[in-house]
């Protein structure tokens, strides 16, 4: 059973959050909705997970990431699940910069799909990562006229973008309809055409390649 | 040397034009004030300001001061009222010739500057006479204390230079709200067709739902799940409608990584270097980001650019703005309504764009916006001068001297006929001369003390112009 930290400011959301977490089995441990309240929480408890608003009071900036990143860099590898109204590469990149997993950005949408939501927490809170498809979207689209990536073939690119968001083989073979054989063969395709050493862990995987779009 | 003297002729040599032009002049004013010929008036004007223009142009070649034209902005043309007809005083006209010609006239007579300028064709002559010796012996000086005279009765008064400084701001606030309105109505029209429109056939679905719930669940179902889907793609739209007014990454981290987020968003190789002390007003930052974005978009869609370069500095208190791209140029801001668009959110804050782009490449814009950073960045605020500084410090040391010892206290001593006279000077005087020695005290301490009080006085008023007059045309609640 895991442990889950929320913070978010709207009274609405933060309930809905709680209720749908402790619904998949989920204890949630603190419901916060500041900034500092934040921080104090995530070092203090150490949650398994949690959800973090990146707008929170009292300035209405991005407090709830600085706060998240702030985190973890004290607790380093503390998953964080960081949900917002718009996506940024930005974000993304500040997130991923410190190369230790266990990190999530999605976009608040995501939450109307309770189960493809709650998978993401899940991947999160095991060390995964859960990037949503519309900054994995920018991330291509900003690269896409560098040479690598433009020899990938359409169903590479479908791949490459599903392994981006941080899905397993498995995942991914269920969403495209392929077999766990042939997903593995275009990873393997993908890291060969992308210079990237080949590896077995999922989660290193993922980062690996968010490392690389994120170089660009 | 030689062409001193040939300037100095020249001088001379208007003076014969300026007494014709003085008797023309003289001549059209009687007859149109004396005899009601008020026809003769506005020529007469028009005559005078040409030969002041001319004489301000020459001036200016001659020695470097520079003096600019006084008069009033001119009056705008005539509008018809609902009716159609022109409002003049109190009466109306079918055509708007008489209306404007009262206009013009009433400009011209109420410009303390015609008046000025008469002056100084009449003064003129005797000016010269008294300054040939200096003109014949040192021209090069001749010619600057000529200049200064013509600079005392041609220069604008601060009336008129505060219309001026009006009109233009009317004007760029007149852009400024049109170009608001304009924007206030895209949003209007993206919020109407796009999300409202959304969130109605939401409506509809639930609605369907609602009937068909216990009938037929199966296809309720398939209508929920359309319902979600669309409330997904309502919110993607709505996001879409957010970042066209503030960028969500403006609010929250301010210009530079705003800009660097839309770096990393275009598909060019963008390298970005802010260099801002601190976050500039919002209102500019929001001026400068669109200019950014839309530059970058330019540069990507039809400048065919590989990599672009994005510079913000501020320098003192103007923010600087630059963005190259390798494209292969042939921008032309008359032709794209991007650029203009630009140029008008820019002119709320004064600001100006220079675009260099030739045929090939590359193309470069730099943008400017004087005086958009508060002025304490810079840190140029006036500080006193030290001499300014020593002497209060000195008059307050000294002026109790004169003021009360040698002046109020000796004035007691002989009034009461005290017999001592101590250090008192004024006392050692000879009689006749005492009182007016005492009372000198006095003037001068009171002098001292209203010197030490007017001079670091004048200086804040000075500074504090400068805190509050930059030119910046919106305001903070």
């Amino acid at each position: 059973m895991s442990r889950v930290l929320i913070a978010e400011d709207l009274y609405l959301l933060r309930d809905g959050l709680v209720h749908l977490l402790q619904a998949h089995g989920f204890t949630v441990v603190a419901a916060v909705e500041s900034g500092p309240e934040l921080l104090d929480g995530l070092v203090e408890l150490r949650p398994d997970v949690s959800i973090v608003d990146v707008r929170l009071p009292p300035t209405f900036t991005d407090e709830g990431l600085q706060a998240a990143l702030a985190a973890r860099r004290q607790v380093p590898g503390l998953p964080v699940l960081v949900l917002s109204q718009h996506v940024e590469q930005l974000y993304a990149r500040e997130l991923l910069a410190d190369g230790s997993g266990g990190i999530g950005y999605l976009l608040k949408d995501r939450v109307l799909n309770a189960e493809q939501f709650v998978d993401a927490v899940r991947r999160v809170a095991g060390g995964g990562t859960a990037m949503d498809p519309e900054v994995i979207a920018k991330l291509l689209a900003s690269n896409a006229r560098h040479e690598p990536l433009a020899a990938l073939t359409p169903r590479e690119r479908e791949v490459l973008e599903a392994m981006a968001e941080g899905r397993s083989n498995a995942a991914i073979s269920q969403r495209l309809y392929l077999s766990e054989s042939a997903v593995a063969k275009h990873t393997a395709g993908i890291f060969a055409k992308l210079g990237l050493a080949p590896s077995d862990d999922d989660n290193r995987r993922v980062l690996a390649v968010l490392a690389y779009l994120n170089s660009r | 040397m030689l062409r001193r003297y040939g300037r100095v002729l020249t001088l001379l040599g208007l003076s014969v034009v300026q007494l014709a032009v003085t008797l023309v002049a003289a001549t059209c004013l009687l007859l149109s004030f004396a005899l009601g010929m008020v026809f003769l008036y506005p020529p007469q004007v028009r005559l005078v300001r040409g030969l002041a223009q001319d004489v301000r142009r020459r001036v200016a070649t001659w020695t470097g001061i520079s003096i600019d034209p006084p008069y009033l902005p001119e009056p705008p043309p005539p509008q018809p009222g609902p009716d159609g007809m022109y409002l003049s005083e109190r009466t109306l006209y079918r055509t708007p010739r008489i209306p404007a010609w009262n206009a013009r006239w009433k400009w011209m007579m109420t410009d303390p500057a015609s008046w000025r300028d008469s002056l100084w064709l009449l003064l003129d002559p005797l000016i010269k006479i008294c300054l040939l010796p200096l003109l014949l012996v040192l021209p090069g000086r001749g010619l600057r204390v000529y200049a200064l005279w013509c600079e005392l009765l041609l220069s604008p008064t601060t009336t008129s230079r505060l219309a001026r400084q009006l009109t233009r701001l009317n004007r760029v606030r007149n852009l400024a709200a049109d170009s608001q309105a304009a924007e206030m109505r895209r949003i209007e029209r993206d919020l109407h067709d796009g999300t409202q429109a959304r969130l109605v056939a939401i409506g509809m679905t639930l609605g369907a739902v609602e009937e068909l719930i216990d009938r037929d669940p199966a296809s309720a179902r398939a209508l929920l799940a359309k319902a979600r889907e669309a409330s997904a793609d309502t919110l993607t739209e709505l996001r879409r409608v957010i970042r066209g007014i503030h960028p969500p990454v403006l609010a929250e981290r301010g210009l530079a990584d705003a800009v660097r987020a839309l770096a990393m968003d275009s598909p060019l190789g963008v390298s970005v270097e802010v260099d801002l002390p601190h976050r500039p007003e919002p209102p500019v930052e929001a001026a400068v980001y669109f200019a950014v974005s839309e530059l970058l978009a330019n540069a990507a869609r039809h400048g065919d650019a590989r990599t672009a370069t994005i510079d913000i500095r501020g320098d003192d208190a103007d923010l600087r703005v630059s963005v190259t791209d390798d494209g292969f140029g042939g921008a032309d801001p008359s032709r794209g309504s991007g650029l203009t668009g630009i140029e008008r959110r820019l002119a709320a804050f004064d600001g100006l764009m220079a675009i260099t782009s030739p045929p090939g490449g590359p193309t470069s814009v730099t943008m400017v916006l004087p005086r958009a950073l508060p002025q304490h960045w810079a840190g140029n605020l006036p500080t006193m001068p030290r001499w300014k500084a020593a002497l209060v410090a000195l008059l307050w040391l000294t002026a109790w001297c004169p003021l009360f010892p040698q002046g109020i206290v000796a004035a007691i001593f002989k009034i009461i006929d005290f017999g001592h006279r101590s250090w008192f000077l004024a006392l050692y005087l000879p009689g006749p001369w005492q009182w007016p020695a005492i009372l000198f005290m006095i003037v001068l301490g009171v002098a001292m003390y209203v010197l030490a009080i007017t001079i670091p006085a004048a200086h804040a008023r000075e500074r504090w112009m400068v805190q509050t007059a930059p030119p910046r045309l919106w305001f903070r609640p």
